[in-house]
């Protein structure tokens, strides 16, 4: 069975590759490529798989999830500058592409000692664009 | 990995298949048979699978995709009657089940020209009607193409 939890957090990015030149990087990134950085409400789903308990009747204990999410996401990125306080993105584009990657990286070992695995994550940059991710 | 980009199209429509009387096409339209037509704020939903370009950290260049979808889809659809003005629906009734089938087709066809190399494969495309209806179509991997023509299996 699947659950999904729901967070959103707020932030700015700016999505500029400095080996490419300023075309290339316009047809990739758009008008993301703004040096000066712009901010989004991101959105992410986290699918968690697992079967319900036969007592609780609950595949996770969802408190834990929320306080998870809290710690390892929403603190150290909600009303950040991706690119100047979180790392990697210091050093990695942070497109939601890399984005998710990196939230994949910091949950899904934090899931290894609770009856649910991580499934998917999808993060929404805006409501008209999201990336899945599966670990691979 | 996978990259959902969204996009929006107004357009009229009227469903009546020639092939059925006046009668049946009323029952089995209902209210979408009405002759002077009805119009709606469709969504499309794009859905491409594949993994980002090494440190561009891009699975798909989204103005490339974005100028895609603008040429082959929104220039002909948006603000359009599908019914009259729109090549596949001169024989195609067009409900959104063909809709999604065309723009599909017409994606599919643009794509090894615009993404070639990039490893970026569409994988699906989702039409909204309404906020009720939503129509999905999956887009088949091409199959591997082979020059040498299968071995015959040794005779016992």
């Amino acid at each position: 069975m699947l659950i999904t939890r729901k967070v959103e957090f707020s932030a700015s990015h700016s999505c500029v590759n400095p080996a490419l030149d300023r075309a290339a990087n316009e047809e990739l990134y758009g008008a993301e490529a703004n040096p000066h950085g712009h901010g989004h409400n991101f959105v992410l789903e986290v699918t968690l798989e697992g079967q319900p308990d036969p007592v609780s009747g609950m595949i996770v204990d969802l408190k834990q999830v929320k306080e998870l999410l809290e710690r390892e996401v929403v603190e150290p990125m909600d009303h950040r500058h991706l690119n100047r306080e979180v790392p990697p993105f210091d050093q990695v584009v942070p497109t939601p592409e890399n984005l998710a990657v990196e939230i994949w990286r910091r949950l899904e070992p934090r899931f290894a000692g609770m009856p649910a695995r991580l499934k998917q994550i999808r993060l929404y940059e805006t409501e008209d664009l999201y990336v899945e991710y599966e670990g691979r | 990995m996978r990259l959902m980009r969204r996009y929006r199209f107004s357009a009229s429509h009227r469903l009546h298949a020639p092939s059925l009387d006046a009668r049946l096409n009323r029952e089995l339209y209902g209210k979408c048979n009405n002759p002077h037509g009805h119009g709606h704020d469709y969504t499309l939903e794009v859905v491409v699978e594949g993994q980002p370009m090494g440190a561009t950290g891009r699975l798909i260049a989204l103005g490339r995709l974005d100028g895609l979808v603008e040429s082959s889809i929104l220039k002909t659809l948006d603000r359009r009657d599908l019914n009259s003005d729109v090549e596949e629906f001169a024989t195609l009734v067009p409900t959104t089940e063909n809709l999604a089938a065309v723009v599909a087709a017409r994606l599919a066809a643009a794509w090894p020209a615009a993404f070639a190399g990039s490893g970026a494969r569409l994988e699906k495309v989702r039409i909204h009607e309404t906020k009720k209806n939503i129509f999905e179509v999956q887009i088949e991997p091409p199959r591997p193409v082979s020059d040498t023509p299968p071995r015959r299996p040794a005779q016992s």
